[in-house]
């Protein structure tokens, strides 16, 4: 949360991030981004709420509220979840290995 | 119906690319995916242009819907097959209109774009051209339409199923999580609904579950089967989903997709809105 925001996948113009709880990050596979991964979001019981497909660059980025969230990434080369915690609105960066 | 009418399989829609008779038709909640690869010979539709007319808030009347199938060069006689990213939604949501318009022959690539991407099988930018048609359709089946006064009618009376996530249902949030949230109307869900998200209808590659599986979820879920139903979610095409699974799959009579959904009912003056957690069924 400190420090300039990743500017890889540029945000819709006008979003507010002292409104909106963004939830971004990459899909990697030994280190290096996986394209094309599909991304889900599951809230704080594990119940699916989106799902997107990462960019040719691996980036993701929902748009959700504050709370606990799981970040699960479904591709050719594998899967593999993270967890993430929004205390706040605001941009909330993770990455998610997939194997 | 049956699932044997409604689904076909990834190896069924790999074999019958190019057959003679069978038209492709790609429908996608992001309108460029198409542009980035499609299976052979597919034809896009662009559903925010094609499926809406332009100024009023409505699906395309029948003229529109006339007009867009012939320059996609559709017969009335063809086997029509949606598919689609994000689990079929928006394949679902034409799927819908195709019925409403009373295509004969429409099918759903079951597991859309995504099993077919995580099979690894071909995509292609060639790009399709298909002669002009003289597409026919029929007036529109409004049994499986709902509109607003009918749904505020079925409170208490009818099945109300709401697909949003649990999250959209209880007014925590007012769209889909890979959406902008500031919207207009009020959060919350239609009194006496119950909330069984249309993604639990779906296996993780978007294939629908099984018959079974699906006839269980929605009786734990509180679903009534003596009773008709309205199914509704933000704007009508997660609700397509679960439509095919409750009208085509399950095969229940007196289903309809109302597809003014959240982002009407939650903008009229005066009606009911609940908020807060589904009630636990049997609680």
């Amino acid at each position: 949360m400190c420090g300039a925001p990743d500017q890889s996948l540029a945000l819709p113009p006008g979003t507010d991030l002292s409104r909106e709880t963004v939830l971004a990050g990459r899909v990697v596979a030994g280190g290096e981004p996986v394209a094309g991964a599909f991304v889900r979001l599951l809230d704080g019981t594990g119940e699916f709420t989106a799902e997107v497909v990462a960019s040719a660059s691996g980036d993701f980025r929902f748009f959700a509220a504050p709370g606990t969230w799981t970040l699960r990434a479904l591709s050719r080369a594998g899967s593999g979840q993270t967890a993430l915690t929004a205390d706040g609105p605001g941009l909330h960066q993770a990455e998610v290995a997939v194997a | 119906m049956s699932r044997q009418d409604v689904l076909v399989s990834a190896d069924w829609a790999e074999k019958n690319l190019g057959t003679e008779g069978i038209v492709f038709l790609e429908v996608d909640e992001d309108t460029t995916a198409y542009d980035g690869g499609h299976l052979a010979g597919a034809v896009k539709i662009n559903w925010t242009t094609e499926l809406q007319d332009a100024v009023r808030r409505d699906i395309v009347d029948k003229a529109q819907f006339e007009q867009l199938l012939s320059a996609k060069g559709v017969n009335n006689s063809d086997t029509v097959v949606l598919y689609g990213g994000n689990n079929n939604w928006f394949a679902a949501y034409a799927y819908w209109q195709f019925k409403l318009y009373g295509h004969a022959d429409v099918k759903l690539l079951d597991g859309g774009r995504k099993k077919w991407e995580l099979d690894g099988r071909t995509l292609t930018t060639d790009v399709v051209e298909r002669p002009a048609t003289t597409y026919t359709a029929q007036e529109p089946d409004l049994s499986i339409r709902a509109f607003r006064d009918e749904v505020v009618d079925a409170i208490g009376a009818k099945n109300l199923v709401d697909v949003r996530s649990p999250d959209e249902f209880s007014g925590k949030i007012l769209a889909p999580a890979h959406l902008p949230q500031e919207q207009s109307q009020r959060p919350g869900h239609i009194p006496t609904a119950v909330n069984i998200p249309w993604s639990k209808a779906a296996n993780e590659d978007g294939t629908f579950k099984s018959d079974d599986e699906l006839a269980k979820l929605y009786g734990e879920a509180g679903y009534d089967d003596s009773k008709s139903t309205i199914a509704y979610c933000r704007i009508g095409e997660r609700s397509s989903h679960t439509w095919v699974v409750l009208h085509e799959l399950l095969g229940h009579d007196d289903v309809k997709n109302y597809d003014g959904s959240w982002t009407e009912y939650g903008s009229l003056i005066g009606v009911p809105i609940e908020l807060g957690a589904p009630q636990k069924v049997g609680a």
